[in-house]
């Protein structure tokens, strides 16, 4: 289906023709609040026309920081942001013709649903009779109809954060911006919500920036995601780039779990040591921030990793440590083993099926994991 | 459950509770004693008593102030309303009090936003607790800065005199209700307002300024009638071409012993009862409204 909103009659309020959305540009952009680190430490990154970029990472990252500054919120220190080659760094909010989607909806309670979605028409000064189209048409891209003469308060929460993402692509803005928008809703609920938002951004085809510490929500709605860490951007790429092939410990932490070794200064070119043992290393499984010397770690998701009664059941060729079982969590389609790991007693992961039940508690094991299913990170 | 066949045994009637603990039973688990019941009802008659005198005074026969009132008649009204001293001084308090109250209302609101931008600095509190002076100063203090200055600038005996001192006066009230208005103002209003494309003074004229309009109004009203009944600067700044209805009063009291101030009392006190209970059901009409966040929140709360 074509969306609704028709395109061709519409421009931005510079005039030029708003067509699949802008590209972002985020050059060196730094913002420094006069803390101790700033909020955001000179980032690069440029968001394609159409694309759906994720800025992920834990709360006080920079994130939301980055994006209130694509969005003119905030005032950059240093650095250029360009939207289509255009310089925007100090242009006014007003002036950017962005569309933000907040966490807490922010829809004006003085205002129904068609008055908060007709606003940004208004300040445009559309004519009365397109913003009534345009209102009913982007209604029913969201599944709204009927629902115009409610005021928000009259409305639930996911109704509500509908209605913000209506009104925040009504006005066919250059980008859509939204900042944690499901962080207020429930479990099943976001799920709904991530669907529709995947949904309209196929239909409508815009630029889309979605800030979220949810690496699971990051992980089902991006085209790319952006991992932030501590003002800075620790790695870019798609959600099965970042899982299978992260080039830091961080990111190897933060998307999935997995069970972690600390390698120390050691040359991970050859064969590893850890404790007392000894593991093949496949090299394309070293990441290209491992292989420039300093502190390095190997990370084995859980679903990689098989469990044995003793050494002799390790197939050929797998890397394998002792164990001890210390914990059972049921998950519904499999369960995880809590392991106590090497003589240090490290926490490790592996995924068994739900019908394994030959496993007890403080159990010796064998864990084992092929070695091109682990993986060597800057620690 | 409804199966169930109950042995028919005789369940004794419980005894019909005592009226006292029937009583005791409506009252909720937390009451309020009968003593603070008590007490408060003999503040508010202390309160109220005084002011609701002088209106059955008001419609005394006699010519001097009498009490209890003797007769019955509306000749203080009439003199009231035939006597131009009483009359210009009436209009000249209006036109005072909405000159002054428009610009308490400005100045007041705009610096309650101005200070509500700034807020948590500590230059803005010193600001806060510097437009609050004029509530905190005893009047005569005000009244004796401003007769001096005021001689100096020819202003003494003005409507421009009377409406400046007073519009100062009433600005604190306003920069107080608009500021707690300001206090439930989510901020995030106005940059979903600007990333919609509206500018700063848009933004305020179609966001701001309805979800704060209440504590303007407000504001407004106490303003009016701070500079309506304002006595202490009237009298240092009077002249025999301009007075205020509350000078007039003085004088009908102090020089002329003249019983007419009943009759403008008692139209003082309905006239600002009536615009406060105005006030108070616009309100309440708008906080009952199905659109009114508050209300309609805690429904869908519960049906949940």
């Amino acid at each position: 289906m074509t969306i609704g909103i028709s395109r061709s009659s519409s421009t931005g309020p510079a005039g030029e023709p708003t067509g699949k959305g802008a590209q972002i540009r985020l050059e060196s952009i730094t913002k420094d609040f006069g803390l101790a680190h700033p909020a955001v430490d000179n980032v690069t990154l440029t968001i394609e026309p159409g694309e759906f970029m994720t800025f992920l990472g834990p709360s006080g990252s920079g994130k939301t920081t980055t994006l209130n500054l694509i969005a003119g919120f905030e005032s950059l220190t240093s650095g250029t942001i360009r939207l289509d080659s255009q310089d925007v760094s100090t242009l006014p909010a007003h002036k950017r013709n962005l569309g933000m989607v907040f966490q807490n909806y922010a829809l004006f309670p003085h205002m129904t649903v068609a008055g908060n979605i007709a606003y940004p028409l208004r300040e445009r000064r559309v004519p009365k009779p397109e913003i009534e189209r345009r209102v009913a048409e982007v209604l029913e891209l969201v599944q709204l109809q009927g629902r115009d003469k409610h005021y928000p308060s009259q409305l639930s929460g996911g109704q509500q954060q509908r209605v913000a993402l209506a009104r925040a692509i009504v006005f066919n803005p250059r980008a859509l911006l939204l900042d944690e928008p499901l962080g207020a809703l429930d479990r099943n609920l976001r799920a709904a919500l991530q669907l529709e938002i995947r949904r309209i951004h196929r239909e409508v085809g815009t630029t889309l920036v979605f800030v979220t510490h949810d690496q699971e929500e990051a992980m089902n709605l991006s085209d790319r995601i952006a991992l932030f860490h501590d003002g800075r951007i620790e790695q870019v790429g798609s959600p099965e780039n970042l899982y299978a092939e992260p080039e830091t410990l961080f990111t190897a932490r933060f998307l999935g779990d997995s069970t972690v070794f600390a390698l120390g200064d050691q040359p991970v070119t050859g064969p590893v040591t850890w404790e007392d043992e000894r593991w093949a290393v496949d090299s394309g499984t070293v990441a290209q921030r491992a292989r420039s010397g300093g502190p390095t770690a190997l990370v084995v998701r859980p679903e990689s990793v098989g469990i044995v009664r003793d050494r002799a059941q390790v197939p050929s060729g797998a890397n394998s440590v002792r164990a001890r079982v210390r914990d059972i969590e049921y998950m519904g389609a499999y369960r995880t083993l809590l392991l106590a790991v090497g003589q240090e007693g490290i926490t490790g992961r592996a995924r068994i099926p739900a019908a394994d039940k030959n496993y007890a508690l403080g159990d010796e094991v064998v864990a084992w994991w092929h070695p091109d299913a682990q993986r060597i990170v800057a620690a | 459950m409804t199966t169930l066949v109950e042995p028919s045994i005789e369940v004794p009637a419980p005894a019909k509770p005592s009226l006292l603990a029937r009583w005791r039973n409506r009252r909720s688990a937390d009451p309020t004693p009968v003593w603070l019941t008590v007490v408060g009802t003999f503040v508010a008659l202390y309160l109220v008593l005084p002011t609701l005198i002088v209106i059955p005074m008001s419609f005394s026969e006699a010519t001097t102030f009498v009490f209890p009132p003797r007769g019955h008649s509306l000749w203080l009204y009439r003199n009231f309303f035939t006597n131009d001293r009483w009359l210009d001084s009436l209009r000249n308090s209006f036109i005072v009090a909405a000159c002054a109250a428009s610009i308490a209302t400005i100045v007041g609101t705009s610096a309650a936003l101005g200070l509500h931008q700034l807020r948590g600095r500590r230059s803005a509190r010193f600001m806060q607790s510097a437009l609050m002076f004029p509530i905190l100063v005893p009047s005569i203090v005000i009244a004796t800065a401003v007769y001096i200055s005021f001689l100096r600038w020819h202003l003494v005996g003005t409507l421009a005199g009377y409406v400046l001192a007073h519009a100062a006066l009433a600005t604190p009230f306003v920069l107080a209700t608009v500021t707690s208005a300001l206090g439930t103002f989510d901020p995030t209003y106005l940059r979903a307002s600007a990333s919609l494309g509206a500018s700063p003074w848009r933004s305020f004229l179609t966001v701001t300024l309805p979800l704060i309009s209440r504590g303007v109004a407000t504001g407004a009203v106490l303003a009016f009638v701070t500079s309506f009944d304002e006595v202490v600067i009237a009298l240092f700044i009077r002249s025999p071409r301009f007075q205020t209805l509350p000078v007039q009063m003085y004088n009908s009291v102090v020089v002329e012993i003249d019983p007419t101030i009943a009759a403008s009392s008692s139209l003082i006190v309905v006239t600002v009862s009536l615009i406060f209970l105005v006030a108070l059901l616009v309100n309440s009409r708008r906080t009952s409204r199905p659109g009114s966040a508050n209300n309609r929140r805690s429904v869908v709360r519960r049906t949940r």
